[in-house]
């Protein structure tokens, strides 16, 4: 028979081994060495001190009581662990980026470092944990009860031995926890002893389930009969209170102070996650796999009445299975010793950050760089802390008297944790969450929570029964279990969803009433965003040499060693002297607060810098001067994007440009051979007929006169050639003079008619419709009447047809007025057709001797009456079509 | 704060393009699955609540069925979380091998 003595023993011996394997994993871990206390495998069971004692003993009393419903605060973390691809994975992210010490440091350091919300987040956490802690008081006693029950040589009393444990466990606590000071660092050898504790108690909870199914049942077939013939073998859950605990526990799975220490802080590599994804739930299922067998057993065995919360324990006693008791012993214990060290450890550090700090601070107004260690002052801080939080849970006990069952005080823990979702939920995905938000839907949530659950729930009547009966001063609708009037529901469900839901209502809509402040601002994007940037917000404006200062502070923050080391490196970042104090530039500040968060809190940090720096904290000022010159940096970048496009814009016309001039001096060069050529044609046969005018003898009067008329005709050629090329020089230089005048189509017409016709050798007939051409034009004559005689010329010169035919006819078409000239001969081939206004260009052989500067000087100045000549293909002959602009004639109507 | 305004207004000089490779397709509608695994195990753990109950006078189910319907399906999220897992591991390794790991997100 196990005694009370060997119990006591057995402990001792358990926690001196947990000991020795803490300190010898941070021996290996300071050392460099030990990879396997990074792995995932130890942060996964690190994070089952999700399972405490109140799992181990209370899930089997609460499946005794209501069936399946115990498994609900298993499936809420499930759930959080399979989401944290969104969930987790951010959080984590967001812990290591911002260096968060705590939750209540991730909720202050969101909404603008404000230590307010922290001590609030804090004094929240305080309260939710002291029943949580006193719970485990209460299942470490009991379970020692059991034993002591069992040997009546013992002196028990259960007074002395809830004080024993619980001075017991805070010793234990302050010698794990606070062993060094910076919270952010890893405690690899916590974590490692935690993570041994966990396989302790699954191993203790799957041998009493085997000693069940298989040792006492007879089997899986016979455990599953016996459970559906027990009296919880029917499925019978409360709707309400299924949902709720599920997303209670899911909720506080986040929230509560330790599992964000193992989850966040302690969390080595954020891929941890990926493994803990699905080895944290299959913790979790194998932990309550044994759990109804074990309780349907035990009310199969034990007598009526016996307590089914330590059915772990005396099942096992009643079979005579002392050793698996004692297992089963060692696994509760287990439960409770890690959940409260970890949970100490997260409250002092809460506690010693956002409370003693910032008192100490206030205290000692302007003088954070004076002597002395702070670093003292913080682990002493963290140690009277937890003993504070000890002594808190031990009162709680006393005061709850400890009768209420295991599952209700956890339960009361979550809800009031939970109050902190909406703001850590908001403050991670929405960017409109304000510090104020938060404050109000904290404290509704809080005030709900306290008055719905904690004091109705305290036996020794702080509310009076009254109150609950008929509501404060006899008003009805604040009944503390009946918020307006609505009764019936069961008192958890009940105080979840008027807490949570109000707290959510409040926080969303003070948040969009109320406006941030610009460090909120800042954080807020840097929480929401903290995928796309893990850079943090730039505060500080460090202007003065206060480098000594914050030396001095540093190193009593961070010890002597590393506070020189971390200048001389920042020092040599900046110039590469590594002698020197490093400039406190706002960069070097930002690291140097960062550092300092790690070990005292984001927003504790903030402030002892701010007493050194001045300006405590980020002004719009500073804020406004980061966005002008981020501003300036746009404008300018903008100005160069200008400059760049203008220059891109004139090297193109420039290249245009060259490519204009290389074309019009080919086009001169084209210009000059063909002016060149043209001109030597005559100047050969006017040279050689003066020259046998001049030299040959005897030439006949007939001759001399034919010679002569050749040499004449040739000069004329020669003239007319060089009158052309000066009108069309005139005409492209736009120097011409326009001669306006006012006539009809017709009159026009008659006369380049006439004129075209006088003086040539062919005969073509002309084809009029006078009626359409009584169209009055306000251009100059002479020169359209050029056009006009050059175009008839033209059909008469080259039309091919026997009996040449030229029509000639107007229309008004859209505006213009439209003359076509169209001969009844073979047209211009259709390869020539792009040819025929070019200069020099000439269709077919130089029989009519035109020098082919036409059609040139026809372009030309229809572009200077401001219409245009255009040859008309597909008309049978040879077709052109000058338009005119009709503008003048509406005028003139 | 990184790059102010940086491929915001204006257009990028290499526009990404509008259809992904089929490799990063499929990262995407991975992350898509993960994000839908909770509501997925929300819904299966709800339905429970559906089933007759001793209150209501109907046959009630036997606790025993209870048991087994649960554990499965918390069995069936364990697995699709390690599928997951393995599948997240591949992807981080591709990520980390090839450098346009921008593009991924989201």
């Amino acid at each position: 028979m196990a005694t009370l003595n060997v119990l006591i023993l057995v402990c001792l011996g358990y926690v001196v081994l947990l000991f020795g394997v803490a300190f010898a994993a941070d021996r290996l871990a300071a050392r460099g060495g030990g990879k396997w206390l990074r792995s995932p495998l130890i942060y996964t069971l690190s994070l089952s001190i999700y399972c405490t004692a109140w799992t181990f003993y209370g899930a089997v009393g609460n499946a005794a009581r209501s069936g399946l419903e115990f498994v609900t605060i298993y499936l809420g973390p499930t759930l959080v662990m399979v989401s944290w691809w969104w969930g987790l994975r951010k959080l984590v992210r967001i812990g290591r980026s911002q260096r968060v010490t705590s939750i209540a440091d991730l909720i202050s350091s969101r909404y603008g470092k404000s230590n307010t919300l922290a001590v609030c987040v804090t004094i929240l956490a305080v309260l939710g944990g002291t029943p949580y802690i006193a719970l485990q008081l209460q299942s470490i006693t009991l379970s020692f009860s059991i034993f002591a029950e069992a040997d009546p040589t013992g002196l028990y009393r259960e007074g002395s031995s809830v004080f024993w444990v619980a001075a017991g466990l805070a010793v234990f606590a302050i010698l794990f926890g606070t062993r060094n000071l910076d919270a952010n660092e890893r405690h690899h050898g916590v974590v490692t002893a935690i993570a041994l504790e966990s396989v302790v108690k699954l191993f203790a909870l799957l041998a009493v389930g085997v000693f069940v199914v298989w040792g006492v049942a007879g089997g899986l077939g016979p455990m599953m009969d016996q459970i559906d013939a027990s009296e919880i073998g029917q499925w019978h859950v409360d709707a309400g209170r299924w949902t709720t605990f599920i997303f209670l526990s899911a909720a506080a799975f986040v929230c509560l102070p330790r599992m964000f220490q193992v989850m966040v802080v302690e969390n080595d590599d954020e891929s941890h996650l990926r493994t803990a994804a699905w080895a944290f739930p299959l913790y979790l299922l194998l932990m309550s796999l044994f759990v109804v067998p074990i309780a349907v057993v035990g009310l199969d065995l034990m007598p009526e009445g016996s307590n089914p919360d330590l059915f772990v324990l005396t099942v096992p006693l009643s079979q005579g299975n002392d050793w698996l008791a004692m297992l089963s012993f060692i696994g509760g214990f287990s439960s409770a010793t890690s959940m409260v060290i970890v949970t100490a450890m997260a409250l002092s550090t809460m506690v010693s950050n956002h409370v003693v700090m910032p008192i100490w601070l206030n205290t000692q107004e302007g003088t954070a760089s004076v002597s002395g260690d702070v670093r003292t002052i913080v682990l002493m801080a963290r140690r009277v802390s937890i003993a504070v939080i000890m002594a808190l849970g031990y009162f709680y006990f006393q005061l709850s008297g400890g009768g209420a069952a295991l599952t209700s005080i956890g339960l009361v823990a979550f809800a009031g944790i939970s109050q902190i979702l909406p703001a850590l939920v908001g403050g991670l995905f929405w960017r409109g969450a304000t510090r104020t938000g938060a404050l109000v839907g904290l404290s509704v949530g809080f005030v709900l929570w306290i008055y719905t659950l904690l004091l109705p729930g305290m036996e020794g009547g702080i509310i009076p029964a009254s109150v609950i009966e008929h509501g404060p001063f006899g008003w009805g609708w604040l009944r503390p279990q009946a918020l307006f009037g609505i009764e019936g529901i069961d008192p958890m469900v009940h105080t979840v969803m008027w807490s949570l839901s109000l707290n959510t209502v409040a926080f969303c809509v003070v948040s969009m009433l109320s406006f941030p402040s610009p460090l909120e601002r800042l954080q807020g994007a840097q929480f929401v965003n903290v995928f796309d940037h893990s850079v943090s917000a730039r505060g500080w404006t460090g202007s003065v040499a206060q480098s000594e200062d914050l030396m001095i502070m540093t190193q009593r923050i961070l010890g002597t060693i590393p506070a020189q080391e971390f200048f001389q490196a920042e020092a040599e970042r900046q110039n590469g002297r590594p002698g020197r104090l490093p400039e406190p530039t706002p960069q070097f500040l930002e690291r140097l607060e960062r550092e300092l968060s790690g070990s005292v809190g984001a927003a504790t940090a903030h402030a002892m810098i701010g007493q050194i720096v001045g300006g405590a904290s980020v002004s719009v000022e500073d804020l406004l001067a980061v966005a002008d010159e981020s501003a300036q940096m746009l404008e300018y970048s903008s100005q160069l994007e200008v400059k760049s496009t203008e220059l891109s814009r004139t090297a193109r016309q420039l290249r245009e440009a060259n490519a204009k001039l290389t074309q019009v001096s080919m086009q001169k060069d084209a210009f000059l051979s063909q002016v060149s050529h043209e001109l030597r044609t005559p100047m050969t046969s006017i040279r050689a007929f003066s020259e046998i005018l001049r030299d040959t003898e005897g030439l006949s009067a007939d001759e001399q006169t034919r010679y002569s008329a050749i040499i004449h005709d040739e000069a004329l050629r020669l003239t007319r050639l060089l009158d052309d090329l000066l009108d069309l020089s005139v005409l492209e230089s736009g120097q011409v003079s326009l001669n306006m005048g006012d006539a009809t189509l017709t009159e026009v017409l008659d006369r380049a008619v006439s004129s075209a016709l006088a003086g040539g050798d062919r005969k073509l007939s002309v084809r009029r419709v006078r009626a359409s051409e009584r169209i009055p034009l306000h251009t100059d004559l002479d020169r359209l009447g050029q056009v006009f005689i050059n175009l008839i010329s033209n059909a008469q010169k080259y039309c091919d047809a026997d009996d040449p035919a030229l029509t000639i006819s107007a229309h008004d078409v859209g505006g213009q007025v439209v003359i076509d000239f169209i001969d009844n001969g073979g047209g211009i081939p259709p390869e020539a057709q792009s040819m025929v206004f070019e200069k020099f260009a000439r269709v077919g052989s130089d029989k009519a001797g035109g020098a082919g500067l036409g059609l040139a000087i026809c372009r030309e100045i229809m572009q200077r009456l401001g219409g245009e000549v255009a040859y008309l293909p597909g008309q049978g002959g040879a077709a052109f079509r000058v338009s005119l602009p009709l503008a003048y004639r509406q005028a003139a109507q | 704060m990184s790059s102010p305004g940086e491929g915001k207004d204006r257009p990028s000089p290499v526009r990404p393009s509008l259809f992904l490779e089929r490799q990063s397709y499929r990262r995407r509608r991975l992350a898509d699955a993960a994000r839908l695994l909770p509501f997925l195990g929300a819904a299966m753990l709800a339905l429970p609540l559906l089933w007759p109950d001793e209150s209501e006078g109907a046959q009630a189910l036997p606790l025993s069925s209870a048991i087994f319907y649960i554990f499965a399906c918390w069995g069936v999220l364990i697995l699709i979380s390690v599928i997951f897992g393995i599948a997240a591991r591949r992807m981080a390794a591709r990520e980390n091998a090839e450098p346009e790991a921008e593009t991924w997100r989201r």
